[in-house]
Formats: C-alpha cells, structure tokens, sequence
C-alpha cells in the first residue's frame, strides 16, 4: 500500500503535477516568511556585492579610453580616479561577499530548523494509524534525505542563484547602457534561454521524483535490515538482502544519473548559447569599429560583458538543477506536513486536572482504516478504581479495546468517556497524564537509564525515579551497573534483558502514576519472581486507581477485580475471577488448562 | 561512538577513494582533461581579442580579420560547449556508479559485522554514512575534485598568460596570490574541525529521528511528544550553530579571495595604464591583460567553495572509512572444516568453559566458565533470572556473538571452525523478539531453508502447524499476506508464532529457543509445546524457559545463576534440591496455589 501511494506520486497528471509543485513552492515560502527580513538583508548584500562586481570592467573600459589618452597629455586626475574607485569597490566586494556567505547561513540554517521542527512536530502529532501504514523507514527518510537536499539548495545554492541571476541583470543593464546594439544581441539570446530551461524543468522535475521515490526505498530497505540484523544474520539471509539492496541501490544510481544527465544536457547547451552570443557581439561590434560607429574601448567592454553574462549561466543551471531536486522532496514533506492526524486535538479542549479514573464504552463501534469492523458495538461501564483484565484469543479485540482506552484510535461511532467526558474532548496534556499505557514492546531510547525512566514523568526527581525503579524490583540491579542510574541505555536497550526492559518500562508507568493505567501483554517477558514482585506493586500502587490487564498469564489475571472475557469484539463473560471460575464458561476452562500447566510436572 | 585518532592530511585520506574510484580513473582523468580544455579554450577568446584589437581595429582596419576573428571566438565557443558536454558524459554517469559501488560494499560490510556491532552502532550514525555522506563524497569526485584541478590549472596558466602579456602586471598579480594562499591554509584547519562535527551532529540528528519514530508507542503513551521535540530541536539547534559556525569560517576566505584580486587588478590598472601611456605596454597588451584577468578571477573566487567541498569530502570519507574499516570480530575461519554426518539421532552440543563480556565492559563477566553437554536429539531448558546471561549463552552457539573464554562445540567441532553459512543452516533460532520482515507469511516462515516448490509448502505447513499459527490462513491474502512494517500488523503473540515456525522450518540440527512462548495464552502454549515436543525428537534443542509450563518441553534443566551454571538436572530434582532453582520457578507456583485456593474459598 505504501509502495503504491510513493510511487503514484513519480507519475502524475498535469494538473496534479502542478498542484504538487505549487504546495511544495508554498511550503518554501512559509519557510522563508519568518526571516524574510533577513533574507532582503541578504539580498541586499547580494546586490550590493554584484555592483561592486561589475563597477570592475567599467572602471577598466573608463581606464583605457578615457585615463590613458588623459594620462598621454600629462593628466593622472582620472588614472587616480580609476584606480581607487577600483580598489574601493574590491574591499567592498569582498566585504559584502563574505557578509553575504555569513548571512545566507544564518537564513537558510534558521529555515532547516524551522523545517526539521515542523516534520518532526508533525510526525509525533501524526495517529499510530499513520505510523503503522507509512512505515518507519520512509518517515525517517522524509526527516532525513529530503531534509537534506533542501539543505543542498539552501548551502549557497539560492546565493549563487541570486548572485547570479543578479549578476547577470546588472550586466546586461551596463551592456545596455554602454551600447544598446550589443544588449540587443544579449536581448535575442535571452528566448532559446528560457525554451531550453522550461524544457529542463519539466524533464528533471518527473526524474526527481523518481529519485526521491528510489532513495526513500532504498532508506526503509536499510532501516529494515539493520533493525533486524540478529534474523537476517541467524537466517543466513545476507546475500538475498544484499542483492534487493543492490538492486534499490542501482534503481537510486539509475535515477540519479538520469537527473544529471538532463543537467549536462542543460548546461551544454547555456555554454552554446552563450559563446555565439560572445563570438555575435564581437562580430557587430567590429565591424562597427571598423566603421567608426564603435570606440576599442567600447568594443572590449561590450565582449567582456557578454562573456560575463553567460559566466555564471553554468552555476545558475547547476543551482536550479538542486532547486528541482529540493521541490520535489519539498513536495514529498509538504505531502506529510499535509496528513491530518485522525485522532486530532481537541479544538476546545476541556481540562481535567484531577482524573478520577471512571470508564465508559459508549455503544462503541470500530475499525481499523477503511478496514472490517472490530468491535462491533461495546458497551462497558468500570467505575473507579476497578481492576479489570481482558481476557479472549488472540484477535479477539483485547488490544483495541486497549488501544481505544489510550486514544491511539478514535472510535468510529459512540464515545469513551473518562469521568464523563468524550476522551476525544479532553486536553491533550491532562488525557497523557490520566491515561498511560504499558505495551509488550518496551522501547528505551538512547540515554540514562535514569532519563529512560524518568520520561514518565519529565522533571522528576531522583527520589522518585529511585522509589518508582524499587517499586518493580529493578532498583538493585540499576545500582549495580556502572553508573548507576547514569548508564546509558544502549542502542535499543540491547545490553538488558527483555525481562529487564520491561522492569524499566514498568517503572516509567509507576512514575507516571496515572488515574487509568493500561497494561497491554506487559508482564510476557518477565521471569516468574520479577512477575511476583511488578504483581505486589501493582496491588500497592494501583489500589485506588483503574487498571485494565491484558494478560495471558493468569497469575497477572487471577488478581483483578473483574474479568471481561472478549470474543470477536463482545464481551461474553463479565465478572470477578471467582464468579466466572466457579460459572464454567470460557474463563473456567482457560483458567483449568492453566492449572494443568502449573501442576504438570515436566516428562523426566 | 568511538572517535578516530587525529587523522592524516586531507589528501592522505581522500587517496583513500583510489579503491572505489579506480574503474572509474581513467574517465575521470579524461573528463579532467576535457574540463581543463574547456577552460583553457576560454582563457583563448582574450588572446584573440587581442589580436583583432591590435590586428584589423587599430591597425589595417580589414574586415575580413574581424570576421576571421568573430568566426575563431565561435569555433571556440561551439569546442568549449563540445568539451562541457564530454566532460559530463564522462564523469558524472561513472561517478554515481562509483557511489553506488561504495553504498553496496559498505552495506555488505555491515552485514557481515557482528550483533555486537551493531549493538554499539546508533542506526541514525549508519544511516547518514550510508547516505549523505556517500553523495557529498560523490559530489566531490565528480564535480569537486575535477574542478579543483581545472580551477587551479586554469589559474595557473592564465597567470603564465597574463605575465607574457606584460610581466610587471604579471608579477604584480603574483604578488596578490600570496596573502591569499596563506588565508587558504589557515582556513583548511579551521574547517575541517567544524566540517567533521557538523556530519557527526548530522547523524545523532538521524538517530534521533529513527528513535522517535521506532519509538513512537511508548511517546504516545505517555504524552511525551514535546518533550521529545524539545530534545529533538535542541539538538538541531546545536547542528544549526555548527553549520553556522562553518560558514563565518568560509566567510573569512571569501573575502579574501574576493577582495584581493580584484584590489590586485584595481593597482594594476593604475600601473598598466601608466606603462601603456609611457609607451611601454601596448593597449591590445592592456586589454588582453584585463580580459584574462577576468577569466582568471573566476576560478579563484570559486577555489573557497571548492576548498570547502574537499574539506566536507574528507569528513565524509573519514566517517565512511571508520566504519569499513571496522574489522568483523566474527569471521569465517580460514580453513573451514565441515560438521561430521550424523544420522537421524541428533547432534552433541557441548559449551567448555565458556565466558562471555561485551567488549569494553566494566564489572563482572555476562558468563564465566560455563560447562554444558547437550546429549544427541536431547532439550534442554535453560533456566535463570531475567539477566542472568540466557539469551547471550544462546546466542553463542549460531555465533551472534563469539565466546571469549572456552569454546562452543558441535558435534566435537568448534563453532569458530565453521564457515558461519554452515553453522547457522545447522543451528536455528527463535528470537524472544521476534523480528519479522516486510514479505509475505510463506516468505517469513521459509527464510532460513533453500527448499522450494511442494517440498517447501509441506514443510511450510508443518511448521505453521508445530506453531499453532493456522490463523494466517484467515489472513487477507492467506499465505501471501505481506506483514512486517510495511505489511499488517500482528498482534505480538502472532509473531511469536511466525517466528517459532520460521525456526523450525529450517529443520536444523540444533534449535535454539528464547523464551518462544511468552506471549501465548495457557491453551495456545500446551498445544505448540505438545506439537513442539513431537517434532523436536531428533533436534538438539536448547531452550530458554521463565515458566514450568516451557520447561515442560525439555528433558532435562539447567540452571544459571550469575554467569555460571549452578544446576543441572531433571525438574524434580531440582525444584528439591537447588533453591535458586526453586526461587526462579516456584514464585509462580506458590502466588498461583495461593490465588486458587482463594478463588475456591
């Protein structure tokens, strides 16, 4: 689905092309609107720059038609003039080119941070529904590749393109100026320009796109492998993910040339362009000086601003060749910024401080996307402070109704409400703080171990994160590593256990100390005394407040306050532990296959 | 992440790319060539000019010399655009293959580079290296370096040119380039520094973005998303500084060679036109002079970028090369020795001695002195605290990670004396995670056999049957249902069953099992481990267990307490004899006798 929806976007219709492009142009102009002070300033400097560039074949042409025959008859006034006009006009050049380097930095450094943000922001507002169907590897291609080659265009590429677009402008002018003939030859040049750049803007801008595609391929295959490298290893698949890899690689070279290879297309011919320009300049030109209707001086200064013209044409098209590139993965950004999230914030968010922690499923139905209904219609009611465990096979509902409880979905019709108010009206902040969820995966981020347990609550003490990491039993083995608390959690916590990540996961939930605390398959990778240990915390901590269990274990089960048996979206069988073991319905028989378990004694 | 010593100079390491750029030397020579034509060819069109302004303007006045002239500017005009044209067709086509070459060998490498590795590797530092900085790299080999040269050439022989035109302006000129190649000196040093930093920052960046999205469940749950923006902005902020931090050091070389050649030009002026109205320089001589001038200032404006490429190019290399050169600490041996046939009975497997410690790790080893036999067709069930060294003892044996102490042996033979392609077709795992990849069921289950056609969908079934996982067939496209990340997602029981069918499918003669049924529920588990129980007959197995209910699968327990093995012995026993062994086990068994009697009373 994904690969579908990256690769309708390299093939669009015209009008969709446009529309495309004119979102990905927008999306640069907002960037741009909060230091657009700045960038006049840097333009102005651009300016500024350029005219002391070209005040140089000027002063030259004024040295030797006017200071020389001046100088012959005895008068060094206008040599001196000149000159030092000259050299004023050099320091301020250089002046002015370094302060442009300087500020274009500040500018397009100040618009990637804005970008990043932006992304980043968005992609954490984004629904796990959208995580789950855009894939990890493409996001982080999103917040890197195509971050990237806007940088590209930002590092000096839209300076270059200014200078020179500038540069160009202004010595036309002066050709102008100095002989209108010869700007009339520049003037004809000018319309093969614009048809041979229109031809490759419509070329390159369809080869990008298949470039962004191909590196965003190429980015999620990497992810992919290297997250999984343990199976691709044990599995001995190296030499088939190579070759898909290999493959992806040479798609991303394939389009990569293709897109210079329209370039050198470019470029060769601006070269043309300009060089019979300079050769018909210097052709009219002569032959009029031959006439007299031309001085030498003139002459000379008319070929050097021809040439000069054309001089910055190669890095123009070498810029406006990173301008593509960066629409079109500004277009693949502007198409993500452009997701709305469909658990959307509330737009008039009502506070709750204090959650107490009641529960209700309101003739709730759901599924998942466009996908089959899941839960057909739920009605459920825990008041708070209940202990509830869910209990069903696997697809049987349990981690919807889960999922649903925390707001990583919105129901499709009804409402759940906490303490009687639409979980999709709450303020996000006080919703996070009321409701927390512990999932089977137990992901640390790079950092303390502290930090890692600590994100449960941000400014904690280290009291509390130490109360919090006792509360689970993890507390002794944190002290003896070798930083304590200040060892940093590896890459993806790979040096703890799975049994330990969950412990620290576990502790990041007690710190929280939320109203509704959501266990979802949290206890599966826990040895039986860690087990016992996070099963006292629980009865401490959790004593006064909601919890809802999705267990497999029936020792986390057997201590609830009530069991809600699920099966293809319904509740079938609701009551406390005893009431349903003792009613022989689904539960009684789970619950007698698990004492065979217990009681069976290993063959031997 | 570990830091290279200080390195050698830039040139040093940039040679290093001779390696992958070799096939592609040749063209890049010519495309250097090419590109040093072109720009000569347009430090020409001033000499012609000279002669047109000295020739026919000023002296015979002949219009055929000036439409022979005009006619030469455009024959060399049409050459330049020729050359151009080479110049791209030459080197930038090879040079993204060069690229491409460097990007597939450095994933090679990583994929024969040890868990430990990567372990120790933040993906977000891989990703760039593998990326951004294999394009810079590219950049610069394509279009950096071959400008580099033309720039310098062209400046070079322009300055050649403009002392034949008139060597007091010559020299002068000369004069100018000193405090310019100081300043470029100065600026190399400062660069690199900043240069170096601002790709690293670059790839804490990317790790940054890969966590947040990897683990976006656990900031969703708790709410922590602008927290994590906040942490994630900081640190661009820090790369922002860096960057903007580079380009002040970039900006003292612009000036430089902005200023000074042209403030060079601005005295020649006054010396030139002093010298001509002397008699001394002809006028065609002056213009000449200016014409090439201009040509020549062209190249030195652009030597600060230039400069500053190789400088990024270098970092980039640098970056690349830490990790290429990041020798595997795992490798094939170099005679490799093949497992002796067994017949349908099972192998040995024996574990001597064995210690384990990370790499670099302070404080006590993961195992220390290990003893373990594993009989022929035998399952063993390794028992311990969470954190006791299990899942590392078990990774020893299809070599994820190397012992350090002892030795690992099948069937009398050292794992180190395999090549890791045998070994791992002969040992199989099921990972307490289980990682799943964006294929097909068919394609996840049948990753580790070579089998294909109706022996491959009988084996198939099998194995999904052992696991208990006939759910996939009620998956939307049954069998051929995509899951993983870019496919449907399972719930983690699911998985675990996929993946316990995926290591049974290879039919290996040792299985080792993580834990592979935490996620299940009482009647799932009694099913997979009754079919398990069947199917494992003939297949040594070692399996990581946390309940009696998956020790039940074994014949016989050991137990592993700090490192070392303390127990060893049926459940029975144990549970009678060894404490810890009772500690680790019973906790269950007592708060679960407790519960039952409660529910009776």
């Amino acid at each position: 689905m994904s690969e579908d929806t990256e690769s309708r976007d390299d093939d669009p219709t015209r009008t969709e092309s446009r529309r495309l492009r004119r979102r990905s142009l927008a999306l640069l102009s907002s960037l741009l609107r909060p230091v657009r002070r700045s960038a006049w300033w840097t333009a102005a400097l651009v300016v500024g720059s350029q005219l002391a560039a070209v005040a140089g074949p000027a002063l030259v042409a004024y040295g030797i038609d006017r200071a020389l025959p001046a100088m012959q008859s005895g008068d060094a006034v206008p040599l001196v003039l000149a000159s030092s006009t000259y050299l004023l006009a050099a320091l301020l050049g250089g002046v002015l080119t370094a302060a442009t380097v300087r500020a274009s930095a500040r500018v397009s450094q100040t618009m990637l941070l804005d970008l990043r943000r932006r992304v980043f922001r968005h992609t954490q507002r984004l629904s796990l529904q959208f995580h789950e169907q855009y894939t990890s590897g493409r996001i982080i291609s999103r917040q890197t590749s195509d971050v990237e080659s806007l940088r590209e265009l930002l590092d000096g590429g839209v300076t270059t393109l200014a200078t020179g677009v500038l540069a160009m402008v202004l010595t036309a002018f002066s050709l102008a100026l100095l002989d209108w003939r010869s700007g009339l030859v520049l003037l004809l040049a000018v319309v093969p320009g614009v048809l041979l750049t229109r031809w490759f803007q419509v070329r390159s801008q369809v080869q990008y796109r298949k470039n962004r595609t191909a590196v965003a391929r190429l980015i999620v295959r990497f992810v992919e492998t290297m997250t999984g490298i343990r199976a691709v290893q044990a599995f001995r698949r190296e030499r088939e993910v190579e070759a898909v890899y290999g493959d992806l690689a040479e798609d991303y070279r394939a389009t990569t040339a293709a897109a210079i290879r329209l370039n050198g297309v470019f470029d060769t011919g601006l070269t043309l362009i300009g060089n019979v320009t300079v050769a018909t300049v210097l052709l009219v030109g002569g032959l009029r000086t031959l006439d007299g209707g031309m001085e030498v001086g003139v002459l000379v200064a008319s070929v050097l601003y021809a040439r000069r013209f054309f001089a910055p044409l190669s890095q123009i098209g070498m810029f406006y060749n990173s301008l593509q590139s960066a629409t079109a993965a500004l277009e693949k950004l502007a198409d993500l910024l452009a997701e709305e999230p469909t658990v959307p914030e509330p737009a008039h968010p009502r506070r709750l401080v204090h959650a107490r922690g009641d529960v209700r499923f309101d003739r709730v139905e759901f599924g998942y996307g466009a996908g089959p209904t899941v839960l057909p219609r739920v009605d459920l009611h825990l008041p708070a402070g209940q202990s509830v465990a869910l209990v069903g096979e696997t697809g049987a509902g349990k981690s919807t109704i889960a999922k649903l409880l925390a707001r990583f979905y919105d129901v499709r019709s009804g409402a759940v409400l906490l303490d009687d108010v639409d979980l999709r009206a709450i303020d996000p902040v006080d919703l996070r703080r009321a409701v927390v969820m512990v999932t089977q995966e137990a992901y640390l981020f790079s950092g303390t171990i502290g930090a890692n347990i600590a994100l449960g609550k941000p400014g904690a003490t280290r009291e509390e994160i130490e109360a919090a990491a006792r509360a689970v039993g993890v507390h002794d083995l944190i002290r003896s590593m070798p930083d304590g608390y200040d060892t940093e959690a590896d890459k993806r916590g790979v040096r703890l256990s799975a049994g330990q990540r969950q412990l620290v996961s576990f502790a990041r939930a007690f710190l929280a100390d939320p109203a509704l605390l959501i266990l979802d398959e949290a206890t599966s990778s826990l040895d039986v005394p860690g087990e016992a240990q996070v099963q006292e915390a629980l009865q401490t901590l959790l004593a006064d407040r909601t919890s809802v269990v999705i267990a497999h274990r029936l020792s986390t089960v057997m201590g609830v306050d009530r069991v809600l048996v699920v099966d293809g979206g319904r509740v079938v069988e609701d009551g406390s532990p005893a009431d349903l073991v003792a009613g022989g319905g689904r539960f009684a028989d789970l619950h007698a296959d698990w004492q065979r378990s217990l009681e069976h004694s290993p063959a031997g | 992440m570990p830091d290279v010593p200080p390195p050698p100079s830039t040139t040093r390491v940039l040679l290093q790319l001779r390696r992958w750029a070799r096939p592609a030397l040749p063209r890049i020579a010519l495309g250097g060539l090419t590109a040093l034509g072109a720009s000569l060819l347009a430090l020409a069109v001033p000499q012609v000019l000279r002669a047109i302004v000295n020739g026919p303007l000023l002296g015979d006045g002949s219009t055929r010399g000036v439409v022979l002239g005009a006619v030469v500017v455009l024959a060399l005009g049409i050459l330049e655009a020729f050359l151009v044209w080479c110049r791209r067709a030459l080197i930038l086509t090879p040079g993204t293959g060069v690229e491409r070459v460097m990007r597939t060998d450095l994933f090679r490498h990583l994929l024969d580079l040890p868990v430990e590795f990567h372990d120790r590797w933040p993906g977000g530092q891989l990703l760039s290296r593998i990326m951004s900085d294999l394009s810079t790299i590219r950049r610069w080999t394509v279009f950096g370096l071959v400008m580099l040269l033309v720039s310098a050439t062209t400046v070079l022989v322009g300055v050649v040119l403009m002392i034949w035109t008139s060597p007091v302006l010559g020299a002068v000129y000369v004069a100018g380039a000193v405090p310019v190649i100081w300043l470029g000196f100065r600026f190399r040093e400062d660069y690199k520094v900043v240069a170096r930093r601002a790709r690293d920052q670059a790839g804490d960046l990317a790790t940054t973005v890969e966590e947040s999205v990897h683990g976006i469940r656990v900031l969703k749950a708790f709410g922590r998303g602008q927290d994590a923006l906040d942490d994630f902005a900081r640190q661009a902020d820090e790369l922002r500084t860096t960057e903007v931090h580079k380009a002040r050091t970039l900006s003292r070389v612009s000036f430089a060679l902005g200023a000074i050649p042209e403030a060079v030009l601005a005295v020649s002026l006054a010396i030139g036109v002093t010298l001509a109205a002397d008699g001394h320089l002809s006028v065609g001589a002056l213009v000449a002079f200016f014409a090439t001038a201009a040509v020549v200032n062209n190249p030195v404006e652009r030597l600060g970028m230039l400069l500053a490429m190789t400088l990024d190019a270098r970092a980039a290399t640098d970056r690349y090369m830490q990790v290429i050169e990041t020798g595997s600490t795992v490798q094939d041996p170099v005679r490799p020795v093949s497992l002796p046939a067994v017949g349908g009975g099972g192998s040995v497997v024996e574990l001597v001695g064995v210690g384990f410690a990370h790499p670099g790790a302070t404080g006590a080893a993961v195992l220390d002195g290990v003893d373990l036999r594993l009989e022929p067709g035998e399952t063993l069930a390794l028992v311990g605290l969470t954190g006791s060294g299990k899942t590392t003892l078990l990774q020893l044996v299809p070599r994820l990670y190397d012992v350090t102490a002892g030795s690992v042996r099948i069937d009398g033979v050292d794992v180190r004396d395999l090549t890791r392609d045998e070994l791992r077709s002969a040992v199989s795992v099921a990972f307490e995670d289980p990682i799943l990849f964006s294929a097909s069921v068919r394609e996840n289950v049948l990753l580790g056999t070579d089998l294909v056609g109706p022996a491959a969908d009988a084996l198939l079934q099998e194995a999904l049957d052992v696991s208990r996982a006939g759910f996939v067939h009620d998956l939307p496209d049954g069998l051929d249902t995509v899951i993983g990340e870019e496919g449907l997602s399972l719930s983690g029981g699911q998985r675990q069953r996929i993946a316990l069918a995926r290591a049974i499918a290879v039919r290996p003669r040792v299985l080792v099992l993580d834990d592979p049924l935490s996620a299940l529920d009482v009647t799932t588990e009694a099913a997979v481990t009754a079919g398990l129980r069947a199917m494992l007959a003939g297949t040594t197995t070692l399996v990581v267990a946390h309940r009696p209910s998956t020790v039940a699968l074994a014949d016989r327990v050991a137990v592993l307490e700090d490192g070392r093995i303390t127990g060893i012995g049926r459940h029975a026993e144990l549970l009678a004899t060894h404490p810890h062994y009772r500690y680790v086990l019973t906790a269950l068994s007592a708060v679960g006798t407790d519960e039952l009697e409660g529910v009776r009373g």
